[in-house]
């Protein structure tokens, strides 16, 4: 029992080092999907609306939220003691 | 209909109730009830400041002349709250563990804690604060305008600038009330805190409200608000990619370098745990603010008369529609902006300007008069006051005199690339302990010059700053050197332009001359506290000081903090260290921890220099030491340190124990001697209590027993006497008050006579002595009798104890090289290892039987011999008893 | 009955005394002067009481106590110690081992007569 609980807790914080990992990542998802309209052309009749580019910004500024929202809490638990060091 | 007289009787009524949740935001925290004031959200909704009034009312106008770009200034912050885990976590820690209490604070501090580098940085702070402050008090003169506009249909109205001063003034008034009411060590103002978080819901709000009114109110709903979007001016997507990639970083850089910014993330951060919930809620803040700036733009550019202000639509557009009351909740939003922006932005500065640069003056003014003048804590808060005037004044001032014209909208983006001059000289002082002060200094300097001439001094027009001249061919003709194509690489956008060389000619200098420089120790103890603050949060070790300056300390600490703070402070540590009453003693510890306390009041530099004149040149010493080794050897070093001391403190437990010991021993030895003389006094007395009882009590004695008893008590009478001259003997010798009564004489007959005396009363033939005559011609100059005192002495031990049938006493004569040596060897049994070992103690006797003497004898020759620079030993190894007696060659005459 | 009085001390001129006193009240007393043989000397002789000193060459007057208490045949016997130390420590020390009396050195002859008379009696 000992046993099987020890690999419990290990896993448990396993898991909030991936998601510790996510949290780093983020920002550079982030960064790289904010800089695809970088690609984007100018103006002319292939270019994309701005309506389309509003719904594609916002898009990833909710999803992004969404995200931190749920690796924060998923990696620091809800408690008030944030990790102290970098895992 | 909405008078002007309403929008100013609402804003007063607004401004009061901020005094008011300010002031009840104080009372709270007062009393202890912070928990509320201080949730994640508060601190979430601080960080809104970050919206200014050039967001509220500009970012419409924004996306109404360049499209998305307006997104930008958004992106770049939720970028940066996104990624908290890099920065901010660390950003805040550090605030938190080296109680940082601005920007230029920070920097200072990581950097040596070097006065010059925070002035500098102030300096910076100020300049590329102030045209923003002036963009503000534009903001609200301009949104009272419209209103006034709208009443007196277009009307110039008189004294508009008075309005601006107004609004300078309340805001002056309001931060110095609720910015400087307390010094507080934690530089942490509640009712600022509070109030800004409710104008930041009141801004949102009133955001919203527009949004939504525009949306569905106008625009018919969402999806032909998008339809609308795209048939309208900026409905295709044009967009410079450097624009954007650059206005990103910019603006990312910017929310960590903004001073204000700096204030209400790091320096009134309360709990590390609220940027988790920051690190999602304040993008989607962002996220809204940003959600309806499109479409009022598109409605408003298709609705309102060609050359309407679109940095307006966010008011004209519901007074157009005939919304006064939305349009007066808007105008709230934009007050609110312009007004937390203004308050927070004067305290940070204040803040610097204070602490940076009046503090030093002060104390330098005041020489090391720090513990004799008035209350410091007075001059710290009058400095933080004056200097808030001062700040906001010279907003006004800026305002004033740049006539409040177009010129002051291009102004936020020329302030975030100012201040973001700082990012790499903060990222470097957290994240690489290589970073240098002379490169710090070198790299701000560059980027600001950079800076200053390409983006700065331009935006004044050509030919206000800088002439057509050296705008069109660089200054003295050197095209490569002109503000907007350094290096002769033309056709960047002049942002852009000016962006790129700045941030990164101040890098390369920054990173240049760090690596060529060296650190100090102070900066390198530092630098290893911040950039590795997760793995140790303890200070470095550089004051020691010593008691009595305790004292001193107390004094400028209850003028700085306070007296009740200091003194608890004080009674805290000395009671942590055992001490009773209020002064502990000046360790390092706390001298560190004291330094800290105060740089929450008066900045690191200052705190350190305070601290610096009381205790001394102390540091420089330990600084020194500390040159030697880096942190890892510091740490070493402090380890060794509390080995050394319990090391000594075993060394100390052992001397005690050692004299305990010897004082157990000394008493025991006592004791056994008080009881020896005891025993010995007894048994004679014993004897000659009884038989003079006897003699007393029988008549019938005969004449030979009563002869035989009388000797009996005369012998042990005698015996007494003896005893009694050999303690007293003994005693004078121990204590050293003999006095030596020197004679000349020969040795020979030093011995005959010693043979005769001890050998008197006895059969002539008890006991042989051996002698060689020859080598007895020694000429003597000592103290004859007592000398002669120790041969009696062993010839008469010889003839006691020696058990061989016919006992016999060679006495030797020898010389060795320096010392006369007399040998008394006799013939019988000796004296066993063991006993060899005490017969020079007090009542030690050798054998079963009990001789005469109480054992005292030849405790006494070994002292003689002492007082006489000679020795008495006992020879082991010449078939019978053998004691040797030694005496220095200058005793020993030559015989002739 | 003349009763038997074994004394056991080392100085001659103790002895005696002790021997003169008590013989002249009509003891038997017989002498023994170290502690090496004291018990042998006390089983040979089988006395009524002994009268024994302290400081004793060979043996302490304790250790032969100890060991006449310890023996059945003698554990019965009334003992006189005398002492010359004259501290509490010792009259302590020979309570505790079993002393019937306890006398300090110097003594009157009377005092000595009067205990050795209280111990066979009683």
């Amino acid at each position: 029992m000992a046993r099987q609980k020890a690999i419990f807790v290990e896993r448990r914080s396993y898991r909030r080092r991936r998601m510790i990992d996510g949290l780093r990542l983020l920002p550079f998802v982030g960064l790289f999907l904010w800089f695809v309209p970088l690609l984007w052309t100018d103006a002319g009749p292939d270019g994309v609306s701005t309506a389309d580019a509003i719904i594609f910004i916002f898009g990833i500024w909710v999803s992004l939220v969404a995200a931190t929202a749920f690796l924060t809490r998923r990696a620091l638990g809800e408690d008030d003691n944030p990790p102290t060091g970098d895992l | 209909m909405a008078t002007l007289n309403v929008l100013v009787a609402v804003c007063l009524a607004y401004v009061a109730f901020l005094f008011a949740v300010a002031f009840a935001a104080e009372r709270a925290a007062l009393r202890g009830r912070t928990n509320w004031l201080r949730s994640p959200i508060v601190y979430t909704l601080s960080l809104s400041i970050y919206c200014t009034a050039w967001t509220f009312y500009g970012a419409v106008g924004y996306a109404a002349r360049s499209g998305l770009e307006y997104l930008t200034i958004y992106i770049g912050p939720s970028l940066v709250m996104f990624g908290w885990w890099w920065i901010l976590r660390k950003l805040v820690r550090i605030g938190r563990s080296q109680r940082i209490t601005s920007i230029a604070d920070l920097i200072s501090s990581r950097y040596g804690k070097s006065n010059l580098l925070a002035v500098g940085v102030t300096l910076l702070a100020v300049i590329g604060t102030t045209p923003y402050i002036a963009l503000q008090l534009q903001s609200v003169t301009l949104s009272f305008e419209v209103f006034a506009d709208v009443q007196s249909g277009g009307e110039e109205i008189a004294g508009q600038g008075s309005n601006a001063l107004l609004v300078a003034l309340g805001l002056t008034l309001f931060t110095i009330i609720f910015g400087t009411r307390n010094l507080d060590v934690n530089e942490r103002h509640h009712g600022v805190v509070m109030a800004i978080a409710v104008e930041a819901v009141v801004k949102l709000f009133a955001l919203l409200a527009v949004g939504v009114f525009v949306v569905w109110g106008i625009g018919g709903g969402f999806a032909s608000t998008l339809e609308r979007i795209d048939a309208s001016e900026i409905g295709m997507w044009q967009m410079s990619g450097d624009r954007w990639a650059s206005l990103i970083f910019l603006s990312a850089a910017a929310f960590l370098c903004l001073p204000r910014m700096f204030q209400v993330m790091v320096v009134e951060n309360e709990d590390e745990g609220h940027l988790r919930t920051a690190s999602w809620a304040f993008p989607a803040y962002l996220m809204v603010m940003s959600l309806f700036v499109v479409p009022i733009a598109v409605v408003g550019l298709e609705l309102l008369p060609t050359g309407s202000n679109p940095d307006l639509f966010v008011l004209t557009l519901p007074l157009a529609t005939g919304n006064e009351g939305l349009a007066m909740l808007s105008f709230l939003g934009g007050f609110s902006s312009a007004t937390s922006m203004v308050i927070v932005a004067a305290l940070a500065l204040a803040t610097m300007v204070s602490n940076h640069i009046v503090m030093p003056i002060w104390l330098s003014a005041n020489g090391s008069g720090v513990q004799m003048s008035g209350d410091v804590r007075n001059v710290v808060i009058m400095a933080r006051r004056v200097s808030i005037g001062a700040v906001v004044g010279l907003g006004y001032l800026y305002y004033q005199f740049s006539g409040g014209g177009t010129a002051l909208a291009s102004i936020g983006l020329i302030s975030f690339a100012g201040v973001a001059q700082f990012l790499p000289v903060l990222l470097g002082g957290i994240f690489w302990r290589g970073a240098t002060r002379p490169g710090a200094f070198t790299g701000l300097t560059v980027g600001f010059l950079v800076w200053a001439y390409s983006l700065l001094l331009p935006s004044f027009g050509t030919g206000a700053m800088l002439s057509e001249q050296i705008m069109t061919a660089g200054p003295f003709g050197i095209g490569w050197l002109r503000p907007q194509a350094f290096f002769g690489i033309e056709g960047l956008d002049p942002l852009v332009h000016a962006i790129f060389w700045s941030i990164s000619l101040n890098t390369f200098a920054f990173v240049a001359v760090s690596l060529i420089t060296f650190p100090s120790p102070l900066e390198r103890l530092q630098g290893a506290q911040f950039v590795n603050v997760f793995e140790h949060s303890q200070g470095p070790r550089s004051w020691s000081g010593s008691v009595g300056q305790s004292e001193d300390l107390m004094i400028m600490a209850q003028r700085i903090i306070g007296a009740r703070e200091a003194q608890a402070l004080f009674e805290r540590e000395a009671q942590r260290q055992g001490v009773s009453g209020f002064l502990p003693e000046p360790s390092p510890d706390f001298l560190h921890a004291l330094e800290r306390e105060l740089s929450g009041s008066v900045g690191a530099a200052t705190a350190h220099a305070m601290i610096g004149q009381i205790v001394g040149g102390a540091s420089v010493s330990v600084e020194d030491l500390m040159a030697v080794a880096d942190e890892t050897a510091q740490m070493m070093e402090y380890s060794s340190q509390l080995e050394a001391k319990s090391e000594e403190q075993a060394r100390t437990a052992r001397q005690l124990r050692q004299a305990n010991e010897k004082l157990t021993q000394i008493s025991v030895q006592k004791d056994n001697f008080l009881s020896q003389v005891s025993h010995e006094l007894r048994t004679p007395m014993t004897s000659i209590r009884a038989f003079s009882e006897i003699l007393r009590d029988s008549d019938k004695l005969s004449e030979a027993e009563k002869v035989k008893y009388s000797s009996i008590i005369h012998d042990e009478a005698v015996r007494l006497t003896r005893l009694l001259d050999d303690l007293l003997d003994l005693s004078v010798l121990e204590n050293g008050q003999v006095n030596l009564n020197v004679q000349k004489g020969m040795l020979s007959d030093l011995l005959d006579h010693a043979v005769a005396t001890a050998l008197t009363g006895s059969g002539i033939d008890s006991l042989k002595v051996t002698r060689r005559r020859a080598s007895e011609a020694v000429a003597l100059h000592t103290d004859l009798e007592r000398l002669s005192q120790v041969f009696i002495n062993l010839i008469a031990n010889a003839q006691k104890y020696c058990d061989a049938d016919q006992p016999e006493l060679t006495i030797e004569v020898g010389r060795t090289d320096e010392t006369l040596v007399i040998d008394f060897i006799d013939n019988g049994a000796g004296i066993t290892k063991e006993e060899q070992a005490v017969i020079f103690e007090k009542f030690s006797r050798v054998g079963a039987q009990k001789a005469k003497g109480a054992g005292l004898g030849l405790a006494i020759c070994r002292e003689v011999m002492a007082r006489l620079d000679g020795s008495v030993q006992y020879l082991p190894g010449q078939g019978g008893a053998a004691f040797r007696v030694t005496l220095p060659d200058r005793v020993a005459l030559a015989a002739e | 009955m003349t009763k038997r009085v074994l004394l056991i001390e080392d100085e001659p001129n103790i002895i005696e005394a002790i021997s003169f006193i008590l013989s002249r009240d009509g003891w038997e007393v017989a002498t023994h002067s170290n502690g090496h043989d004291a018990m042998d000397a006390v089983r040979r002789r089988s006395p009524d009481l002994v009268i024994l000193d302290v400081m004793l060459p060979g043996k302490s007057g304790f250790e032969i106590l100890r060991e006449l208490r310890d023996d059945p045949e003698t554990d019965g016997l009334p003992v006189l110690m005398l002492t010359a130390r004259g501290q509490n420590k010792d009259r302590e020390m020979a309570e505790k081992a079993g002393a019937s009396r306890f006398m300090t050195k110097p003594f009157s002859n009377s005092d000595v007569i009067e205990a050795v008379r209280d111990l066979v009696a009683g």
